[in-house]
């Protein structure tokens, strides 16, 4: 027993020592860490159809790689080290989690350039990339406003950073510009992703009279309850209608694969520079997939909504709001700037939750 | 519906998966074996379940298939542990692990697939009793059987023969294996049973609960059937009563929170296992309850000539 034991402990070992792969000359590699499953249905298959698109655009001078469901904390500083010492040119670490981590590996390897997504610390070798998925969340919002007769969304929700908290705000505005009176539930489940947990939530939310239903986290779960209900819902990463045929009234569709190959081709140019990019909308990386199961006359309202947030016309925050408790946030006219956005920390108007600490 | 119907259907759907995996573990664990591979055997439980109604486009061969998947899974546990007398607790660790990635490989072409549903089944006349009929007679078979199987479990290890030898077995299996008893192939049923549960529970995550496949959709409930069967203290009623007191607590806290009701999140998503530990601490305490209920031999290795 103990001799086979040693026998296969040796065996691995050999199999491990001989399985890293030797880099192929001249080649630019450019490595991805994803949370979750790279066939998800959502967040991680967004950022590996951005993988792709690397790899089509620039065919053999690039060779890709990626690590699939890396839990954020000390874990993924283990998986995004690896991806560093493996000969990875260009790392890009796709979890609001990694952040911290991804300071640690870069600090480690000066020579390697890192990016890091959703987050806000940078170093000179590690940039930060975002989109304003809050722009999405606002059309959401008025496309609710005019679809719920309850006046009551629900809202599953992942963990209180500021990227969540900022959802269910500009959520809540966009609610709020065609009903004033419109009002937030929120459930906080603690996770990215369990299609079970999703799912309770939802059907608790719907129970207690939300009529349309909106999901941060990555599985179809939620759109799915929403199908079963007869519930309006919106879908979140990627296009769940397939999940949702009759109620899916549009989707947040991520589209890294322009970002990717632009820093790709800095890169082997030698102009990438550490940076905090955070586009939108009106560049491409984000964007919404069709407006279906609703009027002729709220989809071309959302249409225009989408037309105004491209052209500047219109920004979520945009005063007078106040803030949940009444007090006054932005006054007529002020727009809210980016700081305050990516450190945003209370709720406005309107939503019916208490934040949790 | 009423709101409250609502909230406890939505409470048995959280519940059946939990009861039905810790009831199967219940008989492994009755029968000295420590199956620690619970997760892995719902999660292949859900993917063979997913597959096989994709495929034939019936449900009810989804829900067999589940049950085969586990069933047979679990053979590679008790082939590893009696035959070959390998450590339980690192094999059954093992079998977790080889469930979740073999599982993603084995479903990857299905994501994003919508699934079959298992439709639920109406018992005539009783679905008509007021109140108890439209929630309890108006479920999905997974749920008759889930009660079904804690009846029948309870039933055999206490009131039959050949319960009573499987406890034999698991209080002492040298003192079996002397009074005759065939130690390893009881076991080999116990552990084939076990799996054969933890599958359906993954059926029926993957059928009814929600009717997609996505990798790692088991979520740590086999790892809550295992916490069940300690809770429990190895007593099949008591794994009714805790499966659906863990459901209750994960249903009710996130009503607590769209009702704005100010408790943290973290903190009722705690209570489960917090009630776990108490009970465990609790169960410590009376050595003599625990030890006629602790299967004597549980996690040890048999071999029958030492």
């Amino acid at each position: 027993m103990k001799k086979l034991t040693i026998a296969l402990a040796a065996t691995a070992a050999l199999i491990l020592g001989f399985g890293t792969v030797a880099e192929a000359a001249g080649k630019t590699k450019v490595c991805f860490v994803y949370p979750g499953s790279r066939t998800d249905g959502g967040w991680s298959q967004a950022h590996d159809m951005g993988r792709m698109a690397v790899e089509k655009e620039f065919g053999s001078k690039v060779e890709t790689a990626y690590l699939e469901n890396i839990a954020e904390g000390p874990d993924s500083e283990r998986a995004i080290e690896r991806m560093a010492r493996s000969g990875c040119n260009l790392v890009f670490t796709a979890s609001f989690g990694y952040m911290d981590p991804t300071i640690a590996v870069a600090k480690k390897f000066p020579n390697v350039k890192f990016e890091h997504a959703t987050g806000f610390k940078t170093a000179t070798n590690m940039a930060t990339y975002n989109s304003r998925f809050y722009e999405g969340r606002y059309i959401a919002g008025v496309i609710a406003g005019k679809v719920s007769k309850n006046g009551v969304a629900g809202y599953v929700a992942t963990f209180p950073i500021p990227e969540v908290v900022m959802g269910i705000n500009s959520f809540e505005q966009g609610a709020k510009s065609v009903n004033p009176n419109f009002k937030m539930k929120v459930i906080w489940i603690n996770t990215w992703f369990d299609p079970g947990k999703e799912a309770d939530a939802a059907k608790a939310l719907i129970d207690q009279g939300a009529d349309v239903l909106t999901q941060q986290t990555d599985s179809t779960a939620p759109m799915q309850v929403a199908e079963q209900r007869g519930i309006p819902a919106f879908g979140m990463s990627s296009d769940m209608i397939k999940a949702g045929p009759h109620v899916q009234l549009t989707s947040l569709e991520d589209t890294w694969g322009p970002y990717y190959i632009s820093r790709v081709k800095a890169l082997m140019d030698g102009t990438w520079k550490s940076q905090q990019n955070w586009d939108g909308l009106k560049d491409g990386i984000l964007t919404m997939a069709p407006y279906t199961n609703m009027p002729d006359d709220v989809k071309k309202l959302a249409m225009d909504t989408e037309a105004g947030i491209k052209a500047g016309s219109i920004a979520p925050f945009t005063g007078p709001i106040n803030k949940q408790d009444g007090t006054p946030w932005l006054k007529a006219g002020e727009k809210a700037d980016d700081k305050t956005l990516l450190g945003m920390n209370f709720y406005v108007e309107g939503v019916d939750d208490k934040l949790p600490e | 519906m009423t709101f409250f119907e609502a909230v406890l259907l939505t409470i048995i759907t959280a519940s059946t998966p939990l009861v039905i995996a810790a009831i199967g573990e219940l008989v492994t664990e009755r029968s000295g074996v420590l199956n620690l591979g619970v997760e892995g055997m719902v999660i292949i439980g859900s993917v063979s379940a997913f597959v096989a109604a994709q495929m034939s486009g019936s449900a009810y061969v989804g829900l067999l298939a589940g049950v085969g998947g586990g069933a047979i899974f679990s053979l590679l546990f008790s082939f590893l542990t009696l035959t070959l007398v390998a450590n339980q607790v690192a094999t059954g660790l093992a079998l977790t692990i080889i469930g979740l990635g073999a599982s993603g490989m084995i479903g990857e072409a299905y994501v994003g697939v919508p699934g079959v549903r298992l439709l639920p089944l109406e018992i005539p006349v009783l679905s008509d009793i007021p109140y108890i009929g439209n929630i309890l007679f108006k479920q999905d078979i997974i749920f008759y059987l889930s009660i079904v199987l804690v009846v029948a479990v309870n039933w055999y290890l206490f009131h039959t023969r050949s319960g009573l030898k499987m406890r034999a077995i698991g209080d002492s299996h040298s003192s079996a294996h002397a009074l005759g008893i065939n130690v390893i192939r009881t076991r080999y049923l116990a552990i084939m049973f076990g799996g054969a549960c933890a599958g359906l529970a993954g059926a029926q995550l993957s059928l009814i609960y929600t009717p997609q496949w996505t990798e790692n959709m088991s979520g740590g409930r086999g790892w809550i059937a295992l916490a069940l069967v300690v809770f429990a203290s190895w007593r099949p009623w008591r794994i009714l009563a805790g499966g659906y007191l863990f459901g209750a607590v994960t249903i009710l806290q996130l009503h607590a929170q769209a009702f704005g009701i100010g408790i943290p999140a973290q903190f009722l998503s705690m209570l489960p296992y917090a009630a776990t530990v108490v009970v465990l601490i609790i169960i410590s305490h009376n050595r003599r309850a625990t030890l006629v209920n602790t299967p004597a031999s549980l996690g040890k290795t048999f071999v029958p000539d030492r």
